[in-house]
């Protein structure tokens, strides 16, 4: 038996289609599950994937502005991986204070071969990238807000996540406390 | 980090996660539950399965005939999804057919023998709904089942079903 396509060249993409359309189908079970669109992007934000490694990545990092900086290149190598063509995500928008910026991806290897049907506009389907950022910086005791204001599934030109520091948290407290 | 641990998390955590709603609305799980919720992960399964087979297949001739499809799904599908082939591919020529892999890419994290053989099924419902979607989408009806003796070896069972 002999299949003449390129699988060694493809391999990767095509791990990253098993990934992403792993992630649709997840979506799209949460939709059926939860009636409103609020429901679904709560869900998406409580589920745990790759923290650890976010978070061991970020350990060391002596203030937010190198913080950003590892978080943007975790996410190139990520889309590396993917095989998504584009750059790292760049680090832009900081506030004055220097404790909010925004990180811009050119490519959203989520949103592959997907397009949001008019009755969920208040989806936010990449919901889990913002989960996963907040519980890695949780694990490196920063609390920090994570929200998309930019994204290509809804038409933008870019996907941008903006995230703002809030305080750091500390040991002895509970940490669901902002 | 490789994209395949990416999809082995994602898959852990939608497995955690469809049996967790379960429980929550109910509490105590009875077979009927347990029933839902592979039912569930099979049906998530079936729409990948479908949609891979469709990419990886896009340029392909088309098959012979169904043992060449399953030959495909043993070797390129399985490579593409589990990372490897099915070792062992066995048939009664009469629309039965049993693939064995020895070292299943998603069980290989679970255990190495017999220890949480009862945690097992909840993890195969997902690449149970993939083969039946890949084969789906390849022109046959099929049912699939997995069961596994000792980690991470397990064998997949399809079922052609004749109109």
């Amino acid at each position: 038996m002999s299949r003449q396509s390129n699988r060694t060249t493809d391999s990767k993409k095509m791990n990253s289609e098993l990934f992403t359309l792993t992630y649709g189908a997840l979506v799209t079970q949460l939709c059926k599950d939860y009636e409103n669109d609020e429901e679904v992007n709560k869900q998406l934000d409580k589920m745990r994937l790759i923290e650890d490694f976010l978070a061991r990545s970020i350990g060391r990092c002596q203030d937010f502005r190198e913080t950003a900086d590892v978080i943007a290149k975790v996410i190139g190598k990520f889309q590396a991986n993917q095989n998504v063509s584009g750059v790292t995500p760049s680090v832009t928008n900081w506030s004055p204070a220097g404790d909010e910026f925004s990180l811009i991806l050119e490519n959203n290897p989520l949103v592959d071969f997907v397009e949001l049907p008019d009755n969920h506009n208040t989806l936010i389907y990449s919901n889990l990238l913002c989960g996963v950022l907040r519980g890695a910086l949780e694990m490196v005791q920063m609390a920090v807000d994570v929200r998309f204001v930019q994204d290509t599934l809804r038409g933008d030109n870019v996907t941008e996540i903006r995230m703002k520091f809030i305080k750091r948290i500390e040991e002895n407290l509970p940490a669901g406390d902002e | 980090m490789t994209d395949e641990a990416l999809f082995e998390f994602l898959h852990m955590e939608i497995v955690s996660h469809v049996y967790k709603e379960q429980q929550a609305s109910k509490g105590e799980m009875d077979n009927k539950d347990r029933a839902a919720c592979v039912s569930v992960l099979e049906g998530m399964g079936f729409r990948v399965g479908q949609g891979l087979i469709e990419r990886l297949t896009r340029d392909s001739p088309s098959f012979k005939d169904e043992l060449d499809i399953m030959k495909f799904i043993c070797k390129d599908y399985w490579t593409k999804v589990f990372r490897r082939q099915v070792d062992n591919l066995r048939t009664n020529h009469q629309g039965t057919y049993v693939l064995q892999d020895n070292k299943f890419s998603l069980l290989t994290q679970l255990s190495g023998g017999k220890q949480y053989l009862d945690q097992a099924p909840k993890y195969l419902a997902f690449s149970c709904g993939m083969v039946r979607g890949a084969l789906s989408n390849l022109g046959l009806d099929s049912v699939v089942t997995a069961e596994v003796s000792v980690m991470p070896s397990c064998k997949f069972q399809v079922v052609i079903q004749k109109l």
